[in-house]
């Protein structure tokens, strides 16, 4: 396996964007040295085969689990919706979506 | 006093959960304002759970194995209609709808939950001072962090405020301030206790589990919020084991692996500590063998690519819509950013950030997958292992507890404060630390056991040993 080509400001600066963080230049620049830091130990890991070797996503070997189809008690509506920054008529209130133009 | 003696008195009527909560509720105003262990104490709550307990006891009703005893419960574990933040920003406030299945398991038992502790934010952390209610401190030198994640649980139970707590550990953040704190903790088998209503971190690595002063308490905690949950779909299909009534079968016959890979590295303090725990276990009739593991060296930077890249889509659901902080923006793209960004602190960020690019085009082979197969590794050297010994013995970490603000502005020096107690949670397996004396500064030493998957009852047992002999 290849070594990934180092970590740059730009590749923080795109993540940032995919993460839906807003970083500042100090922040990115600051990121930058301790992520590539962060990477760089686990470059013990590209140095090794491990072609053979099956991924492990999980500990457990995962099974869908079904209930049965029987109507139950959910949430209390009101409890869930008093913890949500804004609502209206029942509902999450969340700003525009669509754009004015459109 | 032991959780189990408190239980016994309290459910015998030679004492009355009232007057101990009570007295837990004093030690916490005496010390917490120095340990800041708890971010809510929940002082007429408790009061009123206490005073239903001696009633049911004065009804002839039995109350439970832990009737009357005083409990903290970090803050990543909902209770209903109790503030539940995990120490971020993003959640202040936040009281969930539901409580998790453990709050329910505790309050079935009879415990009385007393406070919330504080924690690193979202559990990443290794001091507790990633939390936005300030730091917890080291209840034996207060100059010194307690540990973390779960540093106020063990800061609650270490300062004698509890005699229990609940904590979570993905890669240590149970064991880790166990051993800082001078006190038990247990990470427990993956799906052994149910994970519903624990705020998500990073699933496939987290389970919650019990801090306590003696290893039978440790036990007895276990034993009651363990258990199939259908609520869990990761719940093992098990029921709970009988843990208590086997500690004191001793270690005769066992077959334990004093591991060098767990040892290397850790100071020379620690390093005789584990090496006095072996000879302990050795004069009661264990077996030491010695071993190597040295697949396990590469369970950190696995860890630190897995659990960030778990995290960050765990973290996604902090969107600003549903709950939680929101920073208002023209538009759902900006609000949903502007959210993130004044909600979390510069680790989550930090590891949110490593974790998305782990998983982006161009990098998740290379980095994501090739983790996931070091886990393999890691999984089938244990297995190895464990054909040949019953448990491992190690350092539970490198050092004592260190200094408040050593190790905040480098990352990667925080992180391998966790090389030894992360590749358990790679392999879902159970581990425990259990106190062994101290260093020449007085500070706690802990000794790090670990076993194949559901060996709790071998585990602890062994620990009772060591705790017997050097705690």
């Amino acid at each position: 396996m290849s070594d990934p080509a180092p970590l740059s400001a730009e590749d923080v600066a795109k993540v940032a964007v995919l993460a839906r963080l807003n970083l500042t230049d100090e922040e990115i620049e600051r990121f930058t040295g301790q992520l590539a830091s962060i990477l760089g130990h686990a470059a013990d890991l590209a140095a090794l085969d491990l072609s053979s070797l099956k991924v492990t996503e999980h500990p457990l070997e995962l099974t869908n689990v079904l209930r049965a189809d029987e109507v139950r008690p959910s949430l209390d509506r009101a409890e869930v919706l008093s913890q949500a920054p804004a609502v209206a008529d029942h509902r999450f209130l969340v700003p525009q979506i669509v754009g004015e133009e459109a | 006093m032991t959780a189990r003696g408190i239980a016994q008195d309290v459910r015998s009527g030679d004492r009355r959960a009232t007057e101990v909560v009570e007295a837990a509720l004093e030690e916490i105003a005496t010390h917490d304002s120095a340990v800041h262990a708890f971010t809510a104490v929940h002082t007429e709550a408790a009061r009123a759970a206490a005073r239903a307990i001696d009633a049911a006891v004065a009804d002839g009703r039995d109350p439970g194995p832990l009737a009357g005893v005083p409990i903290g419960v970090k803050d990543n574990i909902c209770q209903r209609g109790r503030v539940t933040s995990c120490a971020s920003r993003i959640l202040e406030g936040w009281q969930p709808p539901y409580d998790a299945t453990v709050v329910g398991s505790l309050v079935a038992a009879g415990a009385v939950i007393v406070g919330t502790t504080n924690m690193d934010e979202f559990a990443m952390g290794s001091s507790t001072e990633n939390s936005a209610y300030g730091p917890t401190r080291n209840p034996v030198d207060h100059s010194r962090v307690p540990g973390g994640s779960s540093g106020g649980s063990a800061a609650a139970v270490g300062a004698g405020m509890v005699p229990l707590s609940l904590g979570s550990d993905t890669g240590g953040s149970i064991r880790q301030p166990a051993a800082f704190c001078g006190v038990v903790g247990v990470k427990p088998t993956y799906g052994l206790v149910s994970r519903y209503g624990l705020v998500a971190f990073a699933s496939s690595l987290d389970q919650i589990g019990p801090f306590a002063r003696t290893v039978e308490d440790a036990a007895l905690l276990l034993e009651v919020i363990s258990g199939h949950d259908p609520l869990d779909s990761t719940s093992l299909d098990a029921p709970a084991p009988s843990l208590v009534d086997r500690l004191d079968e001793g270690v005769a016959g066992l077959r334990v692996g004093l591991c060098r890979d767990l040892i290397e590295g850790a100071s020379p303090e620690i390093t005789a500590a584990v090496a006095a725990a072996a000879e302990v276990l050795a004069a009661e009739g264990a077996e030491i063998v010695e071993m190597t593991i040295p697949e396990l060296h590469y369970g950190l930077s696995a860890y630190y690519l897995i659990a960030p890249a778990e995290a960050s889509s765990n973290l996604a659901r902090y969107d600003g819509v549903r709950y939680g902080l929101r920073v208002d923006a023209p538009n759902v793209a900006e609000m949903n950013a502007a959210s993130r960004t004044a909600g979390f602190g510069d680790e989550v960020k930090r590891r949110i950030m490593l974790g998305t690019y782990a998983l982006s085009a161009g990098y998740y082979d290379a980095y994501y997958a090739q983790a996931q197969r070091t886990r393999t590794l890691i999984i089938d050297a244990f297995a190895a292992a464990y054909r040949s010994v019953d448990l491992i013995l190690g350092a539970t970490t490198p050092t004592t507890a260190f200094a408040l603000g050593d190790k905040v502005a480098d990352p990667m020096e925080m992180y391998l404060s966790d090389v030894f107690t992360i590749p358990t949670n790679l392999a879902g397996h159970p581990a425990l630390s259990v106190p062994a004396g101290a260093d020449a500064a007085g500070l706690p030493i802990g000794v790090q056991l670990l076993g194949p998957a559901l060996s709790e009852e071998r585990l602890l047992r062994a620990a009772a040993v060591i705790e017997k002999k050097r705690g």
